[in-house]
């Protein structure tokens, strides 16, 4: 039935139901852009504003800086990286984040395989007191753990943070591994132990390089994870300026700044542009990890 | 330099350690029996895993239990008076209030808008691109947010120029709009904060529910049209009912985060203006005021709440691997 063929009255309703259906398309496009344009409009506010100047900030809104005279500048990137401790801040973030990234993940694949291809006594009560610790408040852990680096003299160091970040990772990236694990086709790992392979090759040979995509998306998590802690940092680290990560540099600027609080946007945004490079390079595995570690329904 | 060495040492060694001391193991369980073997290995393997989880979460959860009886220096047992403060205190007080608001407010509207915007971005052709839009400010820090927020929110007294994009905004579209001081005036400053926590997340909810959508059999609701439903009807007869196990996860998830907030309650106001949560009050009675006991009966009183999510975690688990 093509509309050729229709009768007149028919032809009419056809058309109608045509100009509502492009209607309500338009109005789709229009509320969807829009949404899009609300999430996007903050972010892009603090970009623009960190390239003015600091007596123009004040004086007038970001937008107006699309509008001639053009007047960008680097000012606030120069004296963010050169006043405000924040390139130390900057190299200190990167010694924090990549061995808490390394060490649970590591750690945590030994501990996935065995709970999923190992049989042993308590094991489902192991691995429920795994999930039970997914979500404890880190808060409950603090004044112990704080009192023994304290004891231990990790106190306002790299590796209490190092320490720290892989135990509180670690159940997060057990969960996960030990799901993707689970996953893989059981009769790949008993036809290797049928022919001779030890669990060492097993792991190493089959385990690992069949979950790359898991491991991808964990890296990607516990990186963002800990480079945008602020709480663990602050608790660990303490006051210290030497050691601080941009999290806790920045923090520190805001409640210290007060009337030169401009230089913030340009610190917040080299704050951000790894995270960001990192999403949006690898925001593939990004959602995967997601997905992944959220369908326990 | 030192650290840099230090990092390096960590960044290769602790991987080559892990293998070394799984080679061991593997060499050392060489030499027993089969059955042993068997029976020994899981927990070889498992044990760098046990001993961090044991060290880092499972021992300070038991001895911050225990110090919550105790008084600010965890000299002397004080029975149940960290507590008694901890629901008397003025600050306390308002700080309950808060989470409460928190764990109202904040799965509402992050599964209301999140269920929303799947639905809206699962109909266009460039729903990757909105997708990412949405997710982005996941890569970005709580402080990062507090300080775009603040520029966001800047108020300035009526009649000066707003440069605030809110406030900016709604002057200039509605005739005679006071400028408003957002994270000043309770009880809005606390929405302010809800939905500045929201903009972070909602690329979560949005992500895990288009992922869910497109599960849903497009047969079903070409059956519904059929019948003569109207797009209203497969909304919440179809689409609602078909998300409700990845709803409850976004509002589990969600409640969790209103249960621990912390970050951008201490970036944007430090918990002044009436807008302290337990988390805030946590910290201040750690370091601020050096409250041990206090601190601990707070964190105490955060797992107690969060204690039937964690039990509801495991049921939820336990079902998933009965179908397995």
């Amino acid at each position: 039935m093509t509309p050729t063929t229709l009768p007149a009255r028919e032809r009419h309703t056809a058309f109608r139901t045509r100009l509502a259906r492009g209607f309500n398309a338009v109005l789709l496009n229009a509320i969807v852009i829009w949404i899009c344009a609300i999430w996007l409009v903050p972010t892009v506010g603090l970009l623009v504003s960190s390239f003015r100047s600091k007596p123009l900030i004040t004086a007038t809104g970001w937008w107006t800086a699309f509008a001639p005279p053009y007047q960008f500048t680097l000012d606030l990137y120069r004296e963010a990286l050169s006043a405000n401790n924040m390139a130390q801040s900057f190299i200190n973030s990167l010694f924090i984040t990549i061995p808490s990234t390394v060490l649970p993940i590591m750690i945590a694949a030994f501990a996935a395989y065995a709970f999923a291809w190992m049989k042993f006594r308590g094991r489902d009560l192991l691995f429920t007191i795994v999930i039970g610790l997914l979500i404890v408040p880190l808060q409950m852990t603090f004044i112990p753990v704080l009192r023994l680096f304290h004891d231990l003299g990790l106190t306002g160091t790299f590796p209490a943070l190092w320490l720290a970040h892989t135990g509180y990772g670690l159940a997060f990236s057990i969960y996960l591994l030990r799901n993707f694990f689970g996953t893989l086709p059981k009769d790949l790992f008993e036809s290797a132990y049928l022919d001779g392979a030890s669990p060492l090759i097993a792991f190493f040979r089959l385990a690992l390089p069949l979950s790359v995509p898991a491991l991808a998306s964990l890296a990607i998590f516990q990186f963002m994870w800990v480079w945008n802690d602020l709480l663990v940092a602050l608790i660990y680290l303490g006051g210290f300026p030497r050691v601080a990560p941009m999290t806790v540099t920045i923090a520190n600027l805001i409640s210290s700044l007060g009337g030169n609080w401009q230089v913030l946007t340009a610190a917040s945004f080299i704050s951000m542009l790894l995270p960001l490079i990192v999403f949006l390079s690898l925001q593939k595995y990004f959602v995967r990890g997601i997905l992944a570690g959220s369908t326990k329904g | 330099m030192n650290n840099l060495l230090m990092a390096l040492y960590v960044v290769v060694g602790v991987p080559a350690a892990t293998i070394i001391y799984v080679a061991l193991i593997e060499t050392l369980l060489g030499l027993l029996p089969e059955r042993t073997r068997g029976r020994i290995r899981p927990w070889l393997w498992l044990a760098p895993a046990l001993l961090f989880l044991v060290v880092f979460l499972i021992y300070p959860m038991l001895n911050t239990a225990l110090l919550s009886f105790y008084d600010a220096k965890s000299a002397n047992f004080v029975g149940l008076d960290n507590y008694t403060y901890a629901f008397t205190d003025t600050d306390m007080l308002m700080a309950f209030r808060n989470n409460i608001i928190w764990v109202i407010l904040a799965p509402l509207i992050g599964v209301s808008f999140s269920l929303v915007f799947a639905v809206l971005f699962d109909r266009v052709r460039y729903e990757a691109i909105a997708k990412a839009i949405l997710f982005l400010p996941m890569a970005i820090s709580a402080v990062a947010a507090g300080v775009i927020w603040r520029l966001m929110l800047n108020y300035q007294p009526t009649g000066m120029p707003q440069v605030g994009t809110i406030n900016a905004l709604l002057t200039a579209l509605i005739p005679g709009f006071q400028p408003q001081a957002w994270l000043v005036n309770p009880p809005l400053n606390n929405v302010a904060l809800i939905i500045i926590s929201f903009w972070g997340s909602v690329g979560f909810g949005v992500v895990i529910l288009s992922a869910a959508l497109k599960g849903i059999s497009p047969e079903l609701h070409e059956a519904a049209r059929v019948d003569g439903a109207n797009e209203w009807h497969l909304f919440w007869h179809i689409t609602v009912p078909m998300l409700s196990s990845t709803i409850t996860v976004i509002a589990t998830t969600n409640v969790i985060g209103a249960l621990k907030v912390f970050d951008i309650v201490y970036v944007m106001t430090n918990g002044s203006y009436g807008t302290t949560v337990l988390g805030v009050e946590m910290y201040k009675e750690l370091f601020n005021i050096s409250n041990v006991g206090r601190a601990s009966a707070i964190s105490v009183i955060l797992l107690l709440a969060i204690i039937p999510i964690m039990l509801r975690n495991i049921r939820a688990f336990a079902r998933q691997e009965e179908i397995r």
